[in-house]
């Protein structure tokens, strides 16, 4: 592959890291610990939405968020002909 | 059948099904021994990462972390499962396409210095053993207390059945026995989880049943932080700590985690650099199923012993000392759970009575009257609470035997693979037969097996911190020197090796500050207080602070030398594309 794909390759995957890594960051420091304060107004369950997000929905969101890298990479891979036959 | 019996039965056929696994499963080459030939599917790959991962703490102690703390330990499960976002975007595929066997073989090849592999070596070997010393001992007393036997016995008899396996299958027997392992440990957890969650709530879902209405009328978590109030306990569910600290402990767990050896190797196992991504995935869904259930448990054995205690409400008649369950009996004789009458009135008073509550003095209460609760109860006594059958009894004896070997194997390989191939193949025999080379690897984890046995004998008291500690310093030293050898072209090998020994050495004195140098007590400059810490630091959250340094340094020092030579910035480029990934190369 010549040096241009894979530069445009690479900054395309990094794109791709950072918009995970932001979520991951929302959904756990974010939500979970920093931003709990922010959005105590919304109930859950006998607590409010930052207590759910630090003991169930970090888990969770960081559970799609791979998966999700997972899928996007494999097509970002097709794209740029690097897959593994 | 009494319950000795049905234990010993369940525990037996466990351990023969671990056994007819790795004879099946025999290695005959090394990369079968380190990497079980690359051949492992994705999804079961994930199974045998999640039961490597998950320790006997992850399964005996979790719950009780948090049951006791609430909301402010949430940091164990955001931190010991962010972790795999880090492994699956910035490490776990890129591994996987250098295509070698140990992390040291990474940070010795890419950075072009037998010095970084050294050191990488060292930082692997004070990171496992450290970490495997606990799985031994843990595994010592569940032996001990579910068979009946000493745990000097039970430790023998744990590192006996490791032995045949591990040295036995490498990390092929290794994996499908974890596959094997993480089945019995999962069912072993969630069944009392479930019938928990079923009387409390009605909720079959336990991460269900954590948010809905209990028999009370209001909502589980609202009861719990209600009594706990009356009782002068701090609430469950708000805020507590210091947020700075939260913030940096979870992030040192996470990047502790993606650092962690005998979880990165297991990347290795995969066919493709797709699967690498995937398995990391899976491994996280497997976790999950018993994280999510975690504090769940927590929370409704937190309730449960009080509505326990307190049958009729507080300030009513409380539970009295004639009429207390079964239960309790059973775990009094092992001095995990003890009472003390103090007020002489045959009943029990359960509170926090270094800020007694008004109904103290009203109801003439002359002190907290369960004088001891071992944390691990929580959930070694759950099938007894909830009145299960001894099956499931028999059953989280299996699961935590499952937990402490089956981390306590992939430890080992991690240490046995970093002595056989980092150190005798590349550093002092490169000549070395793939024949004699295996003979080392059986021969060292051999050694690392009776090595952690004598210490899982006499464990040393800093036995907790050090775990602590393990996470601490593979995050201040593998995971930015690993993250930089990928993301970074030109990053040196004078700029790793100097992030890593600043990374480690700066760990090491913040924490020897507080807990005295090498952890003999009195040593310590400064007490172990938050009033005492850098900024409210705690010692277990530096290795966030250590990592940045980790970083720092490294990129100071790139600025002030020469790059990465061209053949090393090609090696970097091609790394970061999955094809041609291919099968096990050696070299």
């Amino acid at each position: 592959m010549s040096d241009k794909s894979a530069s445009a390759y690479w900054a395309a995957n990094i794109r791709l890291i950072t918009i995970c890594l932001v979520i991951w960051a929302l959904a756990s420091f974010g939500f979970g610990i920093i931003l709990r304060p922010l959005i105590s107004g919304i109930a859950v369950g006998g607590t409010d939405l930052g207590f759910w997000f630090a003991q169930q929905g970090s888990i969770l969101t960081f559970l799609v968020l791979i998966f999700f890298y997972a899928m996007r990479m494999n097509k970002i891979d097709r794209e740029f002909g690097v897959d593994e036959q | 059948m009494d319950q000795f019996t049905l234990n010993l039965i369940v525990v037996g056929l466990s351990f023969a099904l671990y056994i007819g696994i790795a004879i099946w499963a025999r290695a005959g080459s090394t990369s079968e021994f380190y990497a079980a030939n690359r051949g492992v599917h994705p999804v079961l790959n994930g199974m045998a990462t999640a039961a490597d991962w998950m320790s006997a703490a992850s399964f005996i102690s979790m719950a009780g972390i948090i049951a006791f703390v609430g909301y402010d330990n949430s940091t164990y499960l955001m931190g010991w499962t962010g972790g795999y976002v880090l492994l699956a975007l910035l490490l776990a595929p890129y591994l996987r396409k250098f295509g070698r066997f140990t992390v040291p073989d990474f940070i010795g090849d890419r950075f072009y210095s037998q010095t970084a592999r050294i050191v990488a070596v060292i930082a692997l070997l004070v990171i496992s053993i450290t970490y495997v010393i606990g799985q031994m001992a843990g595994a010592g007393v569940a032996f001990s207390r579910f068979l009946e036997v000493s745990s000097s016995t039970g430790l023998w008899i744990a590192s006996a059945v490791v032995f045949v396996y591990a040295v036995l299958g490498g990390m092929k027997g290794i994996t499908y026995t974890q596959v094997a392992q993480y089945c019995v440990l999962i069912v072993a957890y969630t069944i009392p989880a479930i019938f928990i969650s079923l009387q409390l709530t009605g909720s079959f879902l336990p991460q269900i049943g954590l948010f809905s209405a209990d028999a009370s009328g209001q909502p589980l978590l609202a009861h719990l932080d209600g009594l706990l109030t009356d009782l002068g306990f701090r609430t469950y569910t708000e805020h507590h700590s210091n947020t700075l600290d939260m913030v940096l402990f979870t992030m040192a767990l996470m990047i502790g985690t993606a650092g962690l050896p005998h979880v990165i190797i297991r990347f290795f196992t995969v066919p493709k650099v797709s699967d690498a991504r995937a398995s990391a995935g899976w491994a996280l869904v497997f976790i999950a199923l018993l994280y999510t259930v975690a504090p769940a448990v927590g929370a409704m054995a937190r309730l449960n012993i009080i509505t326990t205690i307190y049958p009729n409400g507080i300030g009513e008649a409380s539970l009295t000392y004639d009429g207390r369950p079964d239960w309790m009996h059973n775990w009094e004789h092992t001095g995990l759970l003890r009472f003390e009458d103090k007020n002489g009135d045959g009943m029990i008073q359960y509170y926090n009575d270094a800020n007694a509550p008004a109904i103290a003095a009203e109801s003439g209460w002359a002190g907290n009257e369960m004088t001891t609760f071992n944390r691990d109860i929580l959930v070694l006594a759950n099938p007894e609470i909830a009145g299960l059958p001894g099956w499931v009894i028999a059953l989280i004896a299996a699961g935590g035997l499952a937990a402490a070997l089956s981390t306590a194997a992939g430890l080992l390989l991690a240490i046995s693979s970093a002595v056989s191939h980092d150190l005798i193949k590349s550093v002092f025999n490169p000549n070395i037969s793939e024949r004699s080379e295996m003979l080392a690897a059986r021969i060292s984890m051999a050694v690392a097996i009776l090595i952690a046995t004598l210490l899982g004998l006499n464990p040393p008291g800093f036995a907790a911190q050090v775990v602590a500690i393990a996470f601490g310093l593979a995050a201040a030293s593998l995971f930015p020197t690993i993250m930089m050898g990928i993301f970074s072209k030109t990053m040196n090998s004078t700029g790793a090796v100097a992030g890593m020994l600043v990374g480690l050495g700066a760990e090491m004195i913040y924490i020897f500050t507080y807990l005295g140098w090498f952890f003999i007590p009195g040593t310590n400059m400064l007490d172990n207080t938050a009033a005492n810490w850098l900024f409210g630091i705690s010692p277990a959250s530096f290795g966030t602070v250590a990592a940045v340094l980790n970083f720092i340094v490294a990129y100071v020092v790139l600025a002030m030398t020469k790059p990465a030579p061209q053949h090393i910035q090609d090696l970097v480029e091609s790394i970061r594309i999955p094809r041609g990934a291919g099968s096990a190369q050696s070299h």
